[in-house]
């Protein structure tokens, strides 16, 4: 026997009051940005493998465009640096300046979008598109992927800032933005590494 | 259909009349049962007026409980699937010998040992387990639900859409033929051009991304949800290897995901992930999809261990032995089960370094293995042992299971892989662990937790009928793919041209009939004591349990605890028990609980729509309703309402109402 338990009276087998709830929802997202991770970890593993299959097609020497890149790269970092001040006016519960930031960010969010886009689709009209190597297939859908993540978060963005209007910095709120600033500057890590690796490298290699 | 106008083109994308299996006799004689079942079924429940009682009482239900009994059922109706074909394919190598062609065409026979294999994993293992943790882990650690109820909701239903999409290949086209892990190239589009593959793609995406929330679930609620004084080391085994399983979930579904959606971009816009031409590899989904497939065989394996911990240290009436190595052991096959996923291909001709480290890494899951038998072993000895039916299963579990792991050891050395690869050496070891682990431990967690969920015991007799058809019958079905596998017969062959095998056949499928009569019994297990329920009937504690959920009575109310438990030291209620615990009868506070909601249902039904949109090349249905899909889900948010009280005058009626008795009687029978 435990000298604990020898202690313990037979009351103290039960909270008499109701326990505060424990909330865990950040500690989920949190969770399920690592679980995300595994599926960039699959994509980036595809990218190192197939990187130089180009199937006698264009290599990334050939289609990268670094001065395009550098600009978005630019307009995302710069997008988590500013949705960091909308958190910072969440602490002060400046309701409208913080909105200013959120939606500062998003427009950033989604100029970096337009640009990939716009880069997609001059790679297919120029006839590298997914279809035509492996090496292409897997840029475009580790590249894709990351940006309908940075799409998603954009709709999330919008929808939440309906929510912040109508309701106000409640508690529910607060936490929901806590966890889109967490995706928010995940997707920025994960940027990262796609521009170190599948731009920088791929066009050295 | 050349003749049809772009309009019913439009409509209907690739679905058309030839599309239902009318030239096979058997899909349509399934068919007609099927189908004459299901209208019975929801004639009756029409006629009783049931629906309003469903939907509000189980189908919205976001309470752990009730979601948990209703992944049992839908795991037991997907046993009754997967084994029709299991006992289909025993049938036709039985009879399929020289002249003899059998009476399945190889298409067919291809497509039946696919779903068979996806089928048994994903919708009866997975189902089986994600049960037992949703019942059993919340009320295990003191807590009155799961972190994310309604994620867990969420998750049920996407199962299920999961499994429609596998019922419907049945009837509506056909199903995949290429394996229960869909292998590429056979898989891509030039190979395997029909729908089967595709519904095989987004079943699984469905149910997978269901998975995977429970596993993001079960995680945050054991980490944050534990009874005051619960520190990790005094959590019941179950519990810990429910931890272990979600981790892994965590981390190995988001590769199924990738892995998949790359095959279905290969499939759909003709990307070259997995292709032969065009730079494409298609050993990279074999690594993709095993890196996932591996750990997956130890999500399945790990909650049963602890099923076994739990019904070990009950029945031996002592603690288990061991705890801390216990739970070490747990956590070291969780990490080492990530780094042994190329033995399922020591053939791709990695190079004798690769395989070696490979074949070391296999050969250490044994080691915590092992010690986790002796374990078990060590908790028996002195202990005053009742042979009741969980215990049943459990003995049984540690004598087939473990000659399943020598075999696998053999598996594991890389020149041995290089004969027994594919060969039904290899069928009958994962048969065996996976019948001898996963399902012994699941009709033992059914026998052992049953009472706690409805208040009345299942009948022994007809338990211990099922246990010895399974456990005579496994050996009859799978000692005879020993012996063929090491004559180097391979899998999935429809037919045979050496009459000299039959023999092994014949007695693998008389094997199947045995475990027939034993799934019979387990079904008559059930009938015969809801007949009689009254007789079988029992208090909150009916085996004399060590953990908390045996506080609470049976079945529990909503709310599990009326006072949420303290906890002292490991085996929480048998402390409790032998510290002279009163239960407290006032003094009752309203308790905090999540509403129902029809949101999971909704989501998941669109879900179910876009998969099949998408398998028949539908795009407007499949725009539309992905479109309402996200419309939905954002719907959903706008809901802050999501929770209730139970007020303290119901929960001070329900503990004064409650099945309480404690028969101590019925704990030594």
């Amino acid at each position: 026997m435990n000298t604990i338990a020898t202690e313990s009276s037979a009351q103290d087998f039960y909270c008499r009051e109701e326990p505060h709830g424990h909330n865990g929802t950040l500690l989920g997202f949190w969770i399920y940005l690592m679980s995300d991770c595994f599926i960039f970890a699959a994509l980036f593993a595809c990218n190192a493998v197939l990187g130089t299959s180009y199937a006698a097609g264009p290599t990334g020497a050939d289609v990268f465009d670094l001065t395009g890149l550098a600009v978005n790269t630019a307009l995302l970092l710069i997008s988590s640096v500013t949705f960091g001040f909308a958190m910072l006016e969440m602490a002060r519960k400046r309701k409208r300046a913080m909105l200013g930031w959120l939606a500062v960010s998003g427009l950033l969010a989604a100029a970096f979008v337009g640009l990939e886009i716009h880069e997609f689709v001059t790679m297919i009209a120029e006839g590298a598109g997914p279809d035509r190597s492996a090496f292409l297939s897997s840029f475009f859908i580790l590249v894709g992927t990351h940006g309908l993540h940075v799409t998603v978060g954009i709709l999330w963005l919008i929808v939440l800032m309906v929510q912040l209007g109508k309701h106000g910095l409640h508690e529910a709120n607060i936490r929901r933005l806590q966890c889109l600033s967490m995706f928010w500057h995940f997707l920025d890590l994960i940027w990262v590494g796609v521009f170190s690796y599948v731009y920088l490298v791929g066009v050295l290699r | 259909m050349p003749n049809r106008s772009e309009f019913w083109n439009f409509l209907l994308g690739r679905l058309s009349l030839d599309s239902l299996p009318l030239h096979n006799m058997i899909v349509v004689v399934t068919f007609i049962v099927v189908a004459t079942g299901g209208a019975a079924l929801l004639g009756f429940i029409t006629w009783k007026r049931q629906w309003g009682y469903l939907w509000t009482e189980w189908f919205t239900s976001v309470d752990h409980k009730k979601l948990g009994i209703m992944y049992m059922i839908l795991a037991t109706v997907m046993l009754f699937r997967g084994f029709a074909d299991a006992i289909m394919m025993r049938a036709q190598q039985a009879i399929a010998f020289g002249d003899n062609m059998g009476y399945l065409p190889p298409h067919h026979y291809d497509q039946i040992f696919t779903a068979h294999g996806a089928i048994m994993i994903f919708f009866v293992a997975m189902a089986y387990i994600v049960g037992l943790m949703n019942y059993v882990m919340p009320m295990q650690i003191g807590a009155r639900d799961v972190a994310f109820p309604f994620l867990n909701n969420f998750s049920f239903w996407l199962t299920v859409s999961g499994v429609l999409l596998f019922m419907v290949s049945l009837f509506i086209g056909d199903f995949s033929h290429a394996g229960w892990l869909g292998y590429p190239p056979v898989s891509e589009l030039h190979q395997s051009p029909g729908p089967g593959v595709d519904y095989y793609i987004w079943g699984l995406q469905l149910s997978g991304l269901g998975t995977l929330l429970t596993g993001i679930n079960f995680v945050v609620t054991i980490l944050k949800m534990r009874a005051p004084g619960m520190s990790l080391m005094k959590m019941p085994m179950f519990t810990w290897t429910t931890l272990c399983t979600s981790g892994l979930i965590v981390v190995t579904f988001p590769i199924l995901t990738a892995t998949l959606l790359l095959l279905s971009l290969d499939r759909y816009i003709g990307t070259h992930f997995f292709t032969a031409g065009m730079g494409g590899n298609v050993m990279m989904y074999i690594n993709l999809i095993w890196i996932w497939g591996h750990p997956e065989v130890y999500i399945l394996i790990l909650p049963l261990f602890g099923v076994f911990s739990e019904i070990v240290s009950t029945f031996s009436g002592k603690r288990l032995f061991g705890y801390s190595s216990m739970v070490y052991a747990t956590v070291s096959i969780m990490i080492l089960s990530y780094l042994v996923w190329l033995h399922h291909f020591f053939t791709m001709g990695s190079g004798a370094d690769v395989n070696s480290f490979f074949s070391l890494t296999t050969m250490m899951i044994s080691i915590p293995t092992g010690a986790k038998i002796f374990n078990w072993l060590f908790t028996m000895y002195r202990g005053r042992v009742r042979f009741d039916v969980p215990m049943l299963w459990t003995m049984g579990f540690l004598f087939t299971f473990t000659i399943g792991g020598m075999t696998g050891v053999m598996l594991s050395v890389a020149p041995a892989d290089f004969l027994l690869h594919n060969s039904l050496f290899l069928i009958a070891h994962f048969h065996n662990v996976i019948i001898g682990g996963v399902v012994f431990g699941i009709f033992a967690g059914i026998n052992y937790w049953f009472p706690k969920a409805f208040g009345f015991r299942l009948d022994p007799f007809w338990g211990k009928c099922s246990f010895w058809f399974w456990q005579i019958g496994f050996w009859f079905a799978f000692g005879p793919l020993y012996i063929l596998g090491l004559m180097g017969v391979t899998r999935r062959l429809s037919h045979f041209t050496d009459p000299s095998l039959q023999k092994w056949f014949i007695i693998a499928a008389f094997g199947a009939f045995l475990i027939l009569l034993g799934i019979l019994s387990f079904v008559m297990q059930i009938y015969v004591s809801i007949r009689n329920r009254e007789k079988y009937a029992v208090g909150h504690d009916p085996w004399g349990g060590r953990t908390l959920e045996w506080q609470t009575s049976s079945p529990p109310p909503p709310y599990n605890f009326a006072f949420v438990p303290k906890v002292h030291e490991r085996d929480a209620w048998t402390n409790m028990k032998e510290s002279g615990y009163q239960r407290p009868l006032q003094g009752f506070n309203d308790i905090h609980m999540p509403k129902s909601t029809a949101t999971g249902v909704v989501l998941s039904a669109l879900g179910f729509v876009f998969g099949f949109a998408m398998v028949w090349y539908i795009w407007w249905l499949a725009a539309v309703s992905f479109v309402a899909l996200i419309a939905y889900a954002i719907f959903h948010t706008f809901n802050y309402n999501r929770d209730y009280h139970v007020s303290a005058d119901e929960v001070n009626r329900f503990e004064h109402s409650g099945n309480w008795a404690s028969d101590p009687q019925e704990a030594r029978a």
